[in-house]
């Protein structure tokens, strides 16, 4: 089960909770990045829209989402993706950052990788702009040395199970229909979702990660944007 | 009472909402049991046509069955909206794997915004389908059909019925949608008693001719379960026969199997038929040469057996993958993603205000673009790609190249036997005729390539038919869609598989004919006690580097 909780968002304005799932995996090394995307790409598919088309008078009209179906190829699993190769793109190059940082030194193995909407709450000059979280999603991953293919075929099928179980809890806590933003008006469109892509509309997100070393004490945390707007002054 | 609050408008939206989110249940549910990868297109473009803002596809035979079952009702208390999955093995024997049911309940939500916040729940629920629908045990079931065993579906609306599936089957919630009329909840109870058909059973055979083959491979139809043959025989009596592991390897069919085909003889009972009896595996309620089946749904093994006519349609599970384009005389057949009736109406699209508090039409632009295949003419080459560079393809909608397709590698009967007089009994290209095993085995004698092209094979035989291997060739065998393990259709033009068959007979190599053989022999005779005493010389090297190994 999904241990749940309400966060006061770090380090911005406290108005709002934010709601924080964290998931929890035991992998194989090269499992891991099968295993994020899976997560992450089932999370976007309940967090992305079709593209607006605003017209007069504030109405708008939605794109069409398509989905596809991703076979793993080093876990007995198989998950639905929305159909968008940018998308899929950062997913993979903050998944194999992850990764790489989790195989670099001073890594025991465990990390966590982090998937967070927020909403952007523009500010007057001098302020910059605030972020605001809305909903974090973490994955805590715990990498495992096998020692032989017996083994390794084992975990195949048991971290699939696994998965199997996460995409439920995913599927659960998208279903009970707690806050989401308000669909913004077209200037304010650019607060709430990722515009950038061409063919769909994930709500504004971003994807950080840590690594833990041996000694528990995270080493890293590394910060990635994947939006356009990075730059706040 | 319940209605006052809602306006009329809202009443006929919701109404209509309701309507086709079932209709889009079923058509995610049935896909994603077809046992193959489903891929559909985002368009940034609203087309006006698909329903809930998402790319589903709709299988006019999935939604006929629906509409059918449906009978211009919708979920109400009481009355739910199911699909249920059951397996069917090549024997007979039926099982029930899942029941999907749409449900409705009492809790109404007066306040919610139907053409708003209940469009985007029902929205969100269809993802959350699309992702459940694979995490469920019978997904991977699905993907694995074909020859021991195939997928079937059935749509029924009224009280739910949970009891076919078994002990301790257990249940996974998918979502819920509340509306000012009821709550709308879709859920999934599956079986998890598994006893006699377990994957893992069909894992351990080992595979024919060392052909492992990827059944991810794409394929260009759905997996065509009912009508794929993996091998059979001729004059075999009642079905409960099964062939060892050998048997089946010597008259070795169609090699490219996802499945061992140990046990995928289907026989039928000699005495019905005057002609040598067709292989079938029919789920449907058509005729099928005088025989029909008996939709049996224990668990325990069954021989074949033949069973009056007329069994009731409402028992009969249809088969979720098409058998083919018997459209007009055998209405319950699917026939498969590449035939659209025709475009269906666009449905008003709802409101999206930008304020969440007023509604605002908007309406749904002109042209209604369809983003599912269309049929496709015999020129078009273009095969259904699900590969993850996010292409979809248009499925072929050839009834001659449907029957071909399912026919598989190696059987005994050319290309061109397969014409549309055969199809009004189903299955009955596969009617043996003429066979005799030993002069059949392609283990021999090497099928020859088809001397017609089919679109299909476009990609195989692009530079003509010069697959024929050395060694005796076999008018009769017919290599059809051979797809080596990891080859795509889409990227390669096949090579693996030119030259796969190309060399699969190669002449015998000297060193192995007899002469040359025996020189060799008593050469090597002559030098076994000075090669024996090097190595006992050398013996510590040898228990050290064994060591290294443990």
């Amino acid at each position: 089960p999904l241990s749940s909780r309400c966060c006061a968002p770090s380090g911005a304005a406290p108005a709002m909770n934010c709601r924080a799932e964290v998931l929890e995996v035991s992998v194989e090394g090269r499992q891991v990045e099968e295993a994020m995307l899976a997560v992450l790409h089932t999370v976007l598919l309940h967090r992305s829209t079709g593209k607006f088309h605003y017209k007069k008078e504030g109405t708008y009209s939605i794109g069409t989402v398509g989905t596809q179906d991703v076979d793993c190829d080093f876990i007995d699993f198989a998950y639905v993706r929305v159909s968008s190769e940018e998308l899929d793109r950062a997913l993979r190059k903050a998944v194999g950052e992850f990764k790489d940082a989790l195989r670099g030194s001073g890594s025991d193995g465990m990390g966590q990788i982090s998937l967070e909407f927020y909403q952007k709450k523009k500010s007057r000059w001098p302020f910059s702009d605030e972020c605001i979280p809305w909903e974090l999603w973490t994955i805590k991953v715990n990498v495992v040395n096998l020692a032989n293919e017996q083994e390794r075929q084992i975990c195949r099928e048991k971290v699939g199970e696994k998965l199997c179980e996460k995409i439920i809890n995913i599927v659960e806590v998208m279903n009970r229909h707690e806050y989401l933003p308000k669909m913004p008006t077209q200037s304010e469109v650019d607060n709430v979702f990722d515009t950038s892509l061409k063919d769909v509309q994930p709500y504004l997100y971003k994807i950080s990660y840590q690594i833990t070393d041996s000694l528990g004490t995270s080493v890293t945390t590394t910060m990635r944007r994947l939006i356009k707007d990075t730059l706040a002054l | 009472a319940m209605d006052t609050d809602l306006s009329s408008q809202d009443r006929k939206d919701l109404d209509k909402f309701i309507k086709f989110f079932a209709l889009k249940t079923v058509q995610v549910i049935v896909q994603a049991r077809l046992g193959e990868k489903i891929c559909t297109r985002s368009s940034s473009s609203p087309t006006g046509s698909d329903w809930f803002n998402l790319a589903i596809k709709d299988i006019p035979e999935v939604t006929h069955e629906a509409k059918k079952a449906l009978a211009g009702q919708l979920p109400a208390v009481g009355r739910s909206m199911c699909v249920e999955i059951s397996l069917k093995t090549s024997e007979g024997d039926s099982m029930e794997l899942e029941i999907w049911c749409l449900e409705m309940n009492e809790k109404c939500d007066k306040e919610i915004k139907v053409s708003y916040t209940v469009y985007n729940r029902l929205s969100l629920l269809l993802k959350s389908l699309l992702a459940i629908t694979r995490v469920t045990p019978a997904y991977r079931l699905s993907r694995k059909q074909g020859h021991e065993y195939v997928i079937l579906y059935r749509i029924y609306f009224g009280e739910v019925q949970l009891s076919g599936l078994g002990e301790g089957f257990q249940t996974v919630r998918v979502g819920t949608v509340g509306t000012p009329v009821g709550t709308i909840t879709l859920s999934c109870a599956y079986r998890i008693n598994l006893a006699f058909m377990s994957t893992r059973q069909f894992e351990r055979t080992p595979p024919i001719m060392g052909i492992i083959i990827d059944h991810f491979v794409d394929r260009p139809y759905p997996s065509s379960s009912p009508m794929h043959p993996c091998n059979y025989r001729a004059g075999e009596d009642n079905g409960a026969v099964y062939p060892s592991v050998e048997d089946s390897q010597e008259v070795c069919t169609t090699s490219f199997s996802t499945s061992p085909p140990s046990q995928c003889v289907f026989t039928v009972t000699k005495a019905h038929f005057q002609t040598p009896p067709p292989v079938v595996t029919d789920t449907l309620k058509v005729p099928v040469v005088g025989l029909a089946f008996s939709h049996q749904l224990s668990s325990s093994r069954l021989s074949y057996q033949p069973a009056a006519l007329g069994v009731g349609s409402a028992d009969m599970g249809y088969p979720v993958l098409f058998a083919g384009g018997l459209n007009a005389a055998h209405p319950h057949q699917l026939i498969g993603p590449g035939k659209e009736g025709g475009v269906p109406p666009a449905p008003s699209q709802p409101a999206h205000g930008t304020q969440a508090d007023q509604e605002r039409m908007c309406t749904p632009l002109d042209g209604v673009h369809y983003s599912a295949a269309t049929p496709s003419s015999s020129e078009d080459t273009e095969t259904v790609s699900n590969s993850s560079e996010g292409k979809c393809g248009s499925p072929h909608d050839l009834l001659e190249t449907i029957f071909i397709r399912k026919v598989g590698a190696f059987v005994n009967k050319p290309i061109n036997q397969v014409t549309m007089a055969n199809l009004d009994i189903p299955f009955a290209m596969f009617a043996p005729k003429n066979v005799e095993l030993e002069d059949n085995d392609p283990m021999v004698n090497p099928p020859e390539s088809p001397e017609t092209e089919s679109p299909l094979q476009g990609s195989l035989h692009s530079e003509g038919s010069s697959g024929s291997s050395t060694g005796n060739t076999h008018d009769d065998f017919v290599m059809i869609d051979f797809k080596p393990a990891f080859s795509k259709d889409d990227i390669l033009p096949m090579d693996l598989g030119t030259f796969y068959r190309e060399f699969q007979n190669p002449p015998q190599l000297s060193s192995l004919s007899i002469d040359i053989g025996a020189q060799s022999m008593a050469e090597d005779l002559d030098s076994l006690p000075e090669k024996l005493a090097v190595h006992e010389k050398n013996v510590k090297e040898f228990d050290a580097f064994v060591e290294t190994l443990q």
